[in-house]
């Protein structure tokens, strides 16, 4: 580690952090500005002048858009994003009841993705044009190809309904043994992985191809060392920044995948909670989780740019 | 969205690309994609039933010769709600995505044939709306206006600007550099003519192919906003809202789910196996033209 990495380092994390308070100002305009008057919706066609007004003055309609737009931000900033309209309770309460369970979700799913990804990746980089990577790199296309709900949709019809090992679309929130947590984590965490897992075997094994095609792979060859330890001991460690950098964005793909998996198998995530909240227009809800899933993402990305600038070699030896 | 071109196939020798004709799967691809849009333009006009009638009221039918897909959940006529579903799917679709396309390359056009400054303020602007993940900006969008048709279309557009804005610029900022388009500016033609007549044809080759892709990514998307409940209301509906509607065939592995999922495969499979198999298929790795 020295002064130049850590300089971009630096520089990374405070792009990202401009980049979250202009999407909070993008989400702020499209949710609370764009829409018209809210207190117009709320009340109809027959609202009276002096209704409208009162109701715009409860719900701070009056005050000028930047200052409105400081305020949001602040109680975001703060853990305090207001009332939910439609329950009237806490969105703060809300979310924090969801939340471990759609990071139990991604956390058992990246355990299982992310390992079996990058073997499958670097084995079929190995073993490059045979049967083998044909058929793994081929079925990676065909899911990447059909939407998130398709792969669960298969899934439940493959795995439950012609097999009948797991039960289909429920959920039980009493989980007892860890047989229970198996079954109920089965099916989101199989259609999960699907998704996720293909992505990453197709850019893990680019950057494997990748490395492979380099002139001191050629001199390797030419030295004598065996497929295996050309692979495992001379490639993989410069593909590692790509692999690294593929391994973070395709977790910033689970969370487009887990808005689906968690709707389809009534999963009670923050991802379900959010899109019960667009459908019921609840705009205090949906803005906050917006801003915990960009949030999410911003973050991921900037790891797997933080990945590269470390795993660089040029950048480490200077 | 930054997506890693697929490395399937290996570039082909360099005799067979001058061939003007496509190898099987290629023209499957086409085929199949045609097919859909045909099925979209005269398909229900040419149908003997209509997707709306309710039938016998037989729920979830088996495969018969009077209904070759079944029956949905109400007793309609599962084939002419597919095809009804093709007008939804594939049209909306590529009307967001041509719109996509254009804006991203007349942008790209734009800031790669003008001042640094205005190029930088524009890049940095189309960046911001990429640290947004597609899917969220579509929900935080359908929450704010609601999804008719015309802001379906408007969503898909503004979340795919980005990615062909990024490409038509990386391709126009080298075309820019060429000697022909500096003999060009030299001679004295104006900036629409540069970008118009110089840098736009030989851009618009990777651009096209660039667009199949796009169309994809547009298909995967509404399919899913439909599948959520949040695209195309009923009772229109695409064939995202067909597997919707139709969930309750799971159970018993009916044809009424398996058909519109299988519909969309079939259409985005195509399209990626047209674009792999484009005669000039180097175009897609970007730059080397």
């Amino acid at each position: 580690m020295n002064l130049l990495i850590l300089r971009l380092i630096v520089n990374r994390l405070a792009l990202a952090l401009v980049s979250l308070l202009v999407v909070s100002a993008v989400v702020f305009t499209i949710t609370a500005l764009l829409p018209g008057d809210a207190a117009q919706a709320q009340l109809g066609q027959e609202a009276t002048a002096e209704s409208l007004k009162a109701l715009r003055e409860q719900m701070g309609l009056n005050v000028p858009a930047h200052l409105r737009y400081w305020e949001w931000l602040s109680g975001m900033v703060k853990g305090n994003p207001g009332l939910s309209v439609v329950t009237h309770t806490p969105v703060a309460d809300m979310i924090s009841s969801r939340l471990p369970n759609s990071v139990k979700l991604a956390a058992i799913t990246a355990a299982i993705a992310v390992p079996l990804a990058l073997a499958l990746g670097i084995a079929s980089a190995m073993w490059r044009g045979s049967w083998f990577d044909r058929i793994a790199s081929s079925g990676a296309v065909a899911v990447v190809s059909v939407p998130e709900f398709l792969v669960a949709t298969l899934a439940v019809l493959i795995f439950a309904v012609e097999l009948r090992w797991l039960p289909a679309l429920s959920y039980s929130s009493s989980v007892d043994s860890i047989g229970q947590m198996l079954r109920a984590f089965a099916m989101p965490v199989l259609s999960l992985c699907c998704v996720t897992m293909a992505q990453m075997m197709r850019m893990t094994r680019a950057a494997v191809v990748d490395q492979l095609r380099a002139p001191y792979i050629e001199m390797v060859k030419l030295k004598g060392a065996s497929p295996t330890r050309m692979v495992l001991a001379h490639a993989l460690p410069n593909a590692i920044g790509p692999i690294a950098n593929a391994v973070a964005l395709s977790m910033s793909y689970l969370l487009g995948g887990v808005i689906i998996v968690e709707t389809i198998f009534n999963y009670p995530g923050i991802a379900s909670l959010m899109v019960d909240g667009v459908s019921q227009r609840d705009m205090p809800l949906v803005q906050t989780c917006a801003m915990l899933f960009c949030a999410v993402y911003l973050l991921l990305v900037t790891l797997a740019d933080i990945c590269s600038i470390v795993a660089n070699p040029r950048l480490r030896h200077r | 969205m930054s997506t890693l071109t697929p490395t399937a196939a290996e570039p082909a020798p360099r005799a067979r690309r001058r061939l003007p004709s496509m190898s099987w799967p290629g023209l499957l691809g086409l085929a199949v994609l045609l097919a859909w849009m045909l099925a979209a333009l005269v398909g229900p006009s040419l149908m003997g039933q209509d997707g709306s009638d309710m039938g016998t009221g037989d729920v979830f039918a088996r495969i018969s010769a009077q209904h070759w897909l079944g029956t949905d959940y109400l007793g309609r006529d599962m084939l002419a709600r597919v095809i009804e579903g093709a007008r939804y799917t594939v049209g909306v679709a590529l009307i967001a995505t041509l719109a996509a396309s254009s804006t991203g390359t007349v942008l790209a056009l734009l800031a790669a044939s003008s001042a640094p400054w205005l190029d930088g303020t524009l890049s940095r602007a189309i960046d911001t709306l990429t640290s947004i993940p597609s899917k969220m900006l579509a929900l935080i969008m359908v929450a704010a206006f609601g999804s008719s048709l015309p802001m379906l279309i408007l969503t898909a557009a503004i979340i795919y600007v980005p990615g062909a804005y990024r490409i038509a610029r990386s391709l126009a900022v080298n075309i820019n550099a060429m000697d022909y388009v500096v003999v060009a500016r030299t001679r004295g033609e104006g900036r629409l003519y540069i970008m118009l007549q110089e840098i736009l044809p030989n851009i618009i080759n990777p651009m096209l192919a660039d667009l199949g892709l796009r169309f994809v990514y547009v298909v995967l998307l509404l399919a899913s906003l439909s599948f959520l409940g949040l695209g195309v209301q009923p009772p229109a509906a695409d064939w995202g809202s067909l597997v919707r509607e139709n969930i309750g065939a799971l159970p018993t592995g009916g044809a009424a789910i398996i058909a519109p999922a299988l519909a969309i495969a079939s259409l985005t499979i195509a399209v990626n196996l047209l674009i792999d198999n484009l005669p000039g298929r180097a175009a897609r790795e970007g730059g080397v033209h």
